[in-house]
């Protein structure tokens, strides 16, 4: 099992997340993420799909996409090659007293207090999985009250696999 | 105009000429717009074979098959028809009516999310939300009906939409989809690899798929193999490419296939997939055909390659447009040994059955039976024990066509199929092969038969069981049957006679010939019921 990231490029058309992850659901293949969102184009939309599985399973996943009528490219966003990055919300529970440990913690990782409330605050934070991943670890100890996480959007780095659309 | 209408000049625009259908409240403007035009309607007795005879209409005339029903419970009945179409890869456009588009979501009367519903079985399916939208939409339809991997596609229509005004009507002269263009031209390196893989090997195999009738590919197919004197076998849907008494053809593979097709495909060094996508039925253990193996997977739908069988030298394109390019070139390769070890294998491995003198051998009599049909005929095997009689006896000739419905195994059929052929190209042959189960799925058909005009040929294998469940049950449950007795069946000598069909019998192999004989020369409407042994087995 391996994870890849996928980008697709999709008719801005209404059905057209239904498509792809009904095929998903259908043929068995995982989602681990996805985030979709309309282009400088509104032709178009841009998908970015976290999926897992192995080698067989994650060609079938790229043909089967590109095999759907609405799919313009797909194209697999490699780690190192290309930039990822996940929004996160987070509401700690957190009385006065310990705001300035968890600003503290906030600050490290290049997030924001986007809002407070006199026993809880919502934290904004964005970067690769990992990185949320390894911020809610170090929340320790503060109640995480609710939580609410994008998913990965992504792009390659440079001018090399930028497609340029009619 | 209105955008009934204007659905029915899109279809003259396409030079549509059947819409197979059944009306209710949903799809009524368009069914009343169609009675100015040309085009005839076919009304079948339930929605299903409508996409049935659609499809029999499209694989005979080569152009996609049109159907028209209404909403709910009209929309939700054709679905397996559709179903069977897409696993097929047979172009359908499927018209359903809708509920008017305000109402769309508050669940009303007959409605249903058809386009939701149907997601996995088509190519493509529309909601049309502007009447405006009408030409481009039934343009792009029949356009991804029929190009690439053909199959169908649904265009889900609301009445308000059917009934709304059109201003300026204009069927566009081209397509412009940008995100759908199927691969047609073989890439030429991989061309190449396929010439050096063929020159060194002593083993080749060609296995015909039903891609190659599909992308009518099948004079390029058969010369490429004369040319190069390469054995070929088919796959179910591939049977009726070559015809049975060519010196290269070694039978049908698969669970079901010759045994001596099987051990071809085992023994080759090479195989050639043509339009096939390598699925359980036909070849079992996919790891057998790659294993010490080259496997040239031609196909123009990229996702069938690799998906059950990693292929050695994958070949995405039109079957029609490779073997034209492969005509081209210069090949030198030298099977004469290996069709000698096949022409062994052919009489070492042939089944022998041992007929039940008491009643029709289904092998003689099928073999009889194609033997007498004229040239062109289409034979249609419906689902179950008559389909793998019919593939494993049908006498294939040069311009037979063999439908049935492989991938999906709908049993039904045949009937509906046959009533589609005819009407595509009445001066065929068309007879409907079914078993007793398989024929009163359809049998409200023959009304369909009589209504249109259209000669019905059917023959009913009887034996009073679902037999290819029973034979699942003899050998996996021990004969402990369950749910497979046809007890109750009618006397079809008297149905029939309901709808006037001149009704033939045949109890035992006796007179065999001439039965038939009587059979196919009927002018009218007619049965022939065969009584076959109720514990005869395929295998």
């Amino acid at each position: 099992m391996q994870k890849k990231v996928y980008q697709l490029l999709a008719n801005n058309t209404s059905g057209v997340l239904s498509r792809i992850t009904g095929l998903f659901s259908r043929r068995g293949y995982n989602i681990e993420s996805i985030t979709a969102g309309v282009t400088a184009d509104p032709k178009y939309s841009r998908v970015t799909i976290v999926t897992s599985g192995d080698d067989a399973v994650l060609e079938q996943i790229e043909k089967q996409l590109a095999k759907l009528v609405d799919i313009q490219i797909v194209k697999e966003l490699k780690e190192g090659e290309s930039v990822y990055r996940e929004l996160a919300l987070v509401k700690v529970r957190c009385a006065p007293d310990e705001r300035p440990s968890v600003i503290a913690i906030t600050d490290i990782f290049r997030g924001k207090i986007v809002d407070v409330a006199s026993d809880c605050l919502i934290i904004e934070i964005t970067g690769d999985v990992e990185k949320i991943d390894k911020f809610l670890d170090l929340l320790e100890g503060h109640e995480i009250l609710e939580l609410a996480r994008t998913g990965m959007a992504g792009l390659s780095r440079g001018m090399e696999n930028v497609v340029f659309l009619p | 105009m209105i955008g009934a209408e204007a659905m029915v000049k899109c279809l003259e625009q396409e030079g549509v000429k059947y819409v197979f259908g059944y009306p209710g409240v949903a799809i009524c403007p368009f069914y009343n717009s169609i009675l100015e035009s040309d085009i005839k309607t076919v009304l079948v007795r339930t929605e299903q074979n409508a996409a049935h005879a659609a499809s029999g209409f499209a694989r005979i005339s080569d152009v996609p098959g049109v159907c028209a029903v209404t909403s709910g419970p009209g929309a939700t009945n054709i679905i397996t028809g559709i179903a069977t179409a897409y696993a097929d890869s047979i172009p359908l456009v499927v018209i359903t009516g809708q509920v008017k588009s305000d109402l769309i979501g508050s669940d009303v009367f007959q409605e249903a999310d058809i386009t939701g519903a149907v997601e996995s079985f088509v190519k493509y399916s529309y909601l049309v939300k502007d009447a405006d939208d009408l030409p481009r939409i039934f343009k792009e339809a029949f356009h991804i009906a029929n190009t690439g991997r053909k199959g169908p596609v649904l265009i889900d229509v609301p009445i308000d939409i059917q009934n709304g005004v059109i201003r300026n009507f204009k069927y566009p002269e081209s397509v412009n989809l940008r995100t759908y263009k199927p691969t047609v031209k073989g890439n030429s390196a991989q061309i190449k690899k396929v010439i050096k893989e063929l020159n060194k090997s002593s083993k080749p195999i060609i296995c015909i798929g039903g891609g190659v009738q599909l992308g009518q590919a099948k004079d390029e197919v058969l010369k490429f193999a004369e040319t190069h004197g390469i054995p070929m076998v088919t796959t179910m849907m591939g049977i009726g490419t070559v015809p049975s008494s060519h010196k290269l053809y070694f039978g049908m593979v698969g669970n079901n296939g010759k045994p001596y097709a099987n051990k071809a495909m085992n023994e080759a060094d090479v195989i050639m997939m043509v339009g096939a996508r390598v699925a359980d039925r036909a070849i079992s253990q996919p790891d057998l055909i790659t294993r010490d193996k080259v496997l040239i997977h031609i196909d123009v739908d990229p996702a069938e390659i690799g998906k059950n069988a990693v292929s050695s030298i994958p070949l995405v394109g039109d079957c029609k447009a490779v073997f034209e390019e492969l005509l081209t070139q210069d090949f030198d390769i030298e099977c004469g040994e290996w069709i000698k070890e096949l022409e062994r294998y052919k009489k070492e491995l042939k089944p022998v059955r041992k007929p039940n003198k008491k009643y029709v051998d289904p092998e003689g009599f099928i073999n009889e039976l194609t033997t007498k049909l004229k040239d062109k005929a289409v034979y249609i095997a419906d689902v179950g024990q008559n389909q793998i009689f019919s593939c494993a006896h049908a006498v294939i000739k040069s311009n037979t066509r063999f439908l049935t419905s492989g991938g999906m195994g709908t049993m039904g059929y045949s009937i509906p199929a046959a009533l589609g052929a005819k009407l595509a190209d009445p001066s065929r042959q068309v007879v409907a092969v079914c078993g007793d189960g398989s024929f009163q799925m359809s049998m409200m058909e023959l009304a369909t038969f009589c209504q249109s005009k259209v000669q019905a040929k059917i023959i009913v294998f009887n034996n009073s069981y679902l037999g290819m469940v029973r034979e699942y049950q003899h050998y996996t449950y021990k004969d402990n049957y369950s749910m497979v007795s046809l007890d109750g069946s009618p006397n079809l000598e008297k149905l029939v006679s309901a709808y006037d069909f001149d009704y033939y019998r045949l109890a035992d192999m006796k007179g065999c010939s001439e039965v038939i004989d009587a059979f196919l020369k009927d002018k009218k409407n007619a049965l022939l019921e065969v009584m076959i042994d109720p514990m005869d087995l395929v295998k």
